[in-house]
């Protein structure tokens, strides 16, 4: 072993860089100094200088979620610390593995109510999958390791480790990340084959079953997407993708249902409710999928794929559990069914797709832009996928309405193409994890869809953005209101409009031409094609600003709580039974 | 349904004796809505830094499986046993009580002490200190008995507990 001393933040430059770490979201502070000292002395790593520590999280967040390598953000005590809460829990909400590393007091201060002292460990540990105070640097190597090794192992999240003044001014010994493993986290990768076998036995005897697909087929990585498509079309059977399991089958597919949920399509959702046979895949039956949990899917024998036990009769008591990675799991039941040649029962199957075709059949997510003055957000965001359809795009979007129409509109082929914000619902999420994208994939097409409430929640990061020349392209779908409050109100609360008018708000033509961006607006229905194509076609970063109709509502629309099959088509759909 | 029944259950729970443990164990419970009806940690092992967490709690069976796969995810946690439902198990608990009196009530106290193999550990000619093991329910009926004697403070140990046989 080498007996070479490094000071505290020579050892985190180094430890970065053996984790294949290419770039860092941060923003300095005082106990950060001496660690901006050394980034400052090196060039292998690229810093960000973000706008707001919160930009900085959803940045990394989005560089992770569309690499699948962690995302890395560095913040100062105190106020940085705080800053990075909300994207920690989003992380941790939504499985992204990210590491945070934050600046302390000197230790010795530490407790004393110090200048920018906060107990940033105390405050971030339900927010992380794990934290640590390093103590020495002599630990530092072997923590900053074990921190990449968390964050990235068994269900992803966000680790935050922090790290007092004096350990970055303080010399210690280097060790890599072979050396670094933690004593005891050893997550359960390989799932049981008693497991897959009664899986596959279930599968097997299936007269209406249903694919139920999620977020940890994104984490375990695109060979997980190819697998469950394999399986898919052996089967024949019809398969649903969550919110943050969009693209893990591919929407152009005739099996493909669409999204189960809130939201979701009248096929996928009375699927779930019929089904008696459901194989969930990474997904973990989220009250946005279940609704009411007595009434969801009663007939149903249930199959649950998911790495982390504590998934497993969460919410949902299922019939058969497979702990284990959802690309080895689904690996093993493909083998399984064809080494048994089980042949899926045909005419059950024939019926159960005659049903499904019929709820289809009412095309739930019909619109109408005909003869309408304003843009319809549908007809938007139609036209988006239209555009970006055949070409190498990411989006990334905020929360609320326009969030709804994206997924139901936009249509995915392919994993890691789609960031949102799923359990937290993080309004300010889309514009920083835009740039975390194009930082990672600088030669593909980068659109962040938003409306004006989210957007100015980490509006500064669209300075970040054209400071560093990154060609996101920003779609903000204004209807002068926080839409999806305003939805609510009007089928919740008799219609009382309580605080979500946002009208008479900030002339964003110019807010985007300060901020160095190509700015464009759109309000004609006419206009709306060509304008898509222009923030499309034109260099550098580009904001359009297109106005939407205000009160156009999110549908279908299961209210919260109730059962898939008491679902709200709208003012002009009838529903119709198999 | 019985299977929806809540019970009590009691976890041991062997973790790394670092900082932020035992609050990592407790917001657990508290984040999640879990019961502690007792809760006991000590350094075991002192070679390796290991601490035993005894946590008591009660939960329909799916609550008290979720317990189990919460505490075994934690970076820090290093076995996770459900004494109550994996096996016969031994569970102990102690008390020291405080009893005031004179006279008959003196008598009295020590008489109910003797039954119940509790000891004296403090003596004063107005008050008794008696240390009593046992089950958390022989405990509480010692504490029942001394209250109308006169019984003046009590601190309990919370449970601790270890499975029974051969295998650790
Ligand atoms: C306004 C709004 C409306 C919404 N409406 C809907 C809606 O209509 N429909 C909808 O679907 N969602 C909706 N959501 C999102 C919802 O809140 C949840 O975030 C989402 O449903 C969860 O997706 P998931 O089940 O795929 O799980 P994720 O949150 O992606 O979790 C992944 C699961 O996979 C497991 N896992 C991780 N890695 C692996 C691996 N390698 N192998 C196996 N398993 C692994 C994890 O342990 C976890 O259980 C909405 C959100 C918002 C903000
Ligand atoms: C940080 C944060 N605060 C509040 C909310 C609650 N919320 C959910 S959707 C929404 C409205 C979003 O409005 P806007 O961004 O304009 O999008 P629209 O619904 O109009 O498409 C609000 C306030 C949230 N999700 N996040």
């Amino acid at each position: 072993m080498s007996t070479k001393r490094f000071i505290g933040g020579e050892i985190i430059i180094k430890a970065l860089i053996d984790q294949d770490v290419e770039v860092v979201f941060g923003y300095p502070g005082g106990v950060t100094l001496p660690l901006y000292d050394q980034i400052y002395k090196q060039n292998r790593l690229r810093h960000i200088l973000v706008g707001h520590e919160q930009g900085g999280m959803h940045a990394a967040e989005g560089y992770a979620r569309s690499t699948g390598k962690p995302g890395v953000v560095m913040a100062t005590s105190g106020p940085g610390a705080t800053n990075t809460v909300t994207g920690l829990v989003d992380a941790l909400m939504d499985s992204i593995p990210l590491v945070c590393l934050t600046g302390q007091v000197t230790s010795n201060l530490i407790g004393n109510d110090a200048f920018q002292e906060a107990d940033t460990t105390g405050i971030t540990r339900s927010a992380t999958k794990h934290n640590y105070l390093v103590k020495s640097t002599e630990d530092l190597a072997r923590i900053l390791h074990e921190a990449f090794y968390v964050a990235t192992n068994g269900r992803p999240g966000p680790v935050l480790v922090d790290i007092p003044k004096d350990v970055l001014l303080g010399t210690g010994a280097y060790v890599g990340p072979e050396a670094s493993e933690p004593r005891n986290y050893k997550p359960r990768l390989n799932p049981d084959a008693k497991a897959i076998e009664e899986a596959v036995d279930l599968l097997a005897s299936a007269k209406r079953p249903i694919i139920y697909a999620g977020g940890g087929i994104v984490n375990s990585g695109p060979k997980a997407s190819k697998l469950l498509t394999k399986l898919v079309r052996a089967t024949g059977f019809p398969c649903t993708t969550t919110l943050m399991g969009l693209g893990t089958f591919p929407a152009s597919d005739p099996l493909y249902i669409g999204m189960p949920g809130m939201h979701g399509t009248y096929e996928a959702n009375l699927a779930m409710h019929d089904c008696d046979v459901m194989l969930n895949v990474g997904a973990r039956f989220d009250d946005r999928v279940t609704g009411r949990t007595d009434a969801f899917a009663p007939g149903a024998k249930k199959i649950h794929i998911d790495i982390d036990p504590s998934s497993i009769n969460k919410n949902i008591a299922v019939d058969v559990a497979v702990i284990g990675d959802a690309g080895k799991a689904l690996d093993k039941i493909i083998g399984l069914w064809n080494k048994k040649k089980i042949k899926p029962d045909a005419k059950a199957l024939k019926a159960w797709w005659r049903s499904i075709d019929k709820w289809r059949g009412i095309d739930c997510l019909a619109y109408d832009q005909d003869a309408k003055a304003a843009i319809m957000p549908q007809f938007a965001l139609e036209t988006l996928h239209k555009t970006l359809a055949g070409s190498d795009y990411y989006v990334t979007t905020d929360v609320g309405q326009h969030q709804m129409w994206s997924a139901q509109y936009l249509r995915f082929d392919e994993p890691n193409r789609w960031m949102t914000s799923g359990g937290l619902g993080t309004m300010g999420y889309g514009i920083p994890a835009a740039m975390g994208v194009q930082v990672a994939h600088p030669n593909s097409r980068v659109v962040c869809v938003t409306s004006e409430g989210s957007l100015m929640m980490n509006v500064q990061e669209m300075v970040t953005i054209s400071k560093n020349n990154l060609p996101v392209k920003i779609l903000s779908l204004n209807n002068n209101v926080l839409g999806m409050i305003r939805q609510w109100q009007e089928l919740f609360h008799d219609n009382h409009e309580s605080e979500c008018d946002l009208s008479g708000g900030a002339d964003f033509i110019k807010m985007a031409e300060a901020f160095g961006f190509t700015a464009l607006s759109a309000s004609r229905p006419d206009e709306a094609a060509g304008a898509i194509a222009e923030m499309l076609a034109t260099p550098g970063p580009v904001f359009l600003n297109m106005a939407v109709a205000r009160d156009e509502n999110v549908f279908p629309m299961i209210p919260s709580g109730a059962a898939h099959n008491e679902i709200d088509l709208g003012p002009n759909k009838q529903l119709v039974s198999a | 349904m019985s299977n929806d029944e809540s019970r009590e259950h009691t976890f041991s729970v062997l973790v790394d004796n670092e900082s932020g443990v035992l609050h990592r164990v407790v917001g657990l419970f508290s984040g999640r809505g879990y019961n502690i009806e007792s809760l006991t940690v000590s350094e075991v092992e002192e070679e390796e830094r290991l601490s035993k967490i005894t946590i008591v709690t009660s939960g329909t069976p799916m609550i008290i499986d979720q317990i189990r796969a919460q505490l075994d995810r934690l970076v820090q946690v290093h076995n996770v046993a459900n004494l109550t439902s994996d096996g016969p198990s031994v569970q102990r608990e102690m008390a020291l009580v405080k009893v005031t009196g004179k006279g008959e009530q003196r008598v009295e106290s020590l008489r109910i002490a003797d039954i119940f193999r509790a000891h004296v550990v403090d003596s004063t000619n107005s008050s008794f200190v008696f240390e009593v093991v046992g089950q958390t329910d022989k405990l509480d009926a010692f504490i029942e008995l001394m209250k109308p004697i006169g019984l003046a403070d009590v601190s309990r140990t919370g449970v601790v507990a270890i499975a029974r046989g051969a295998e650790t």
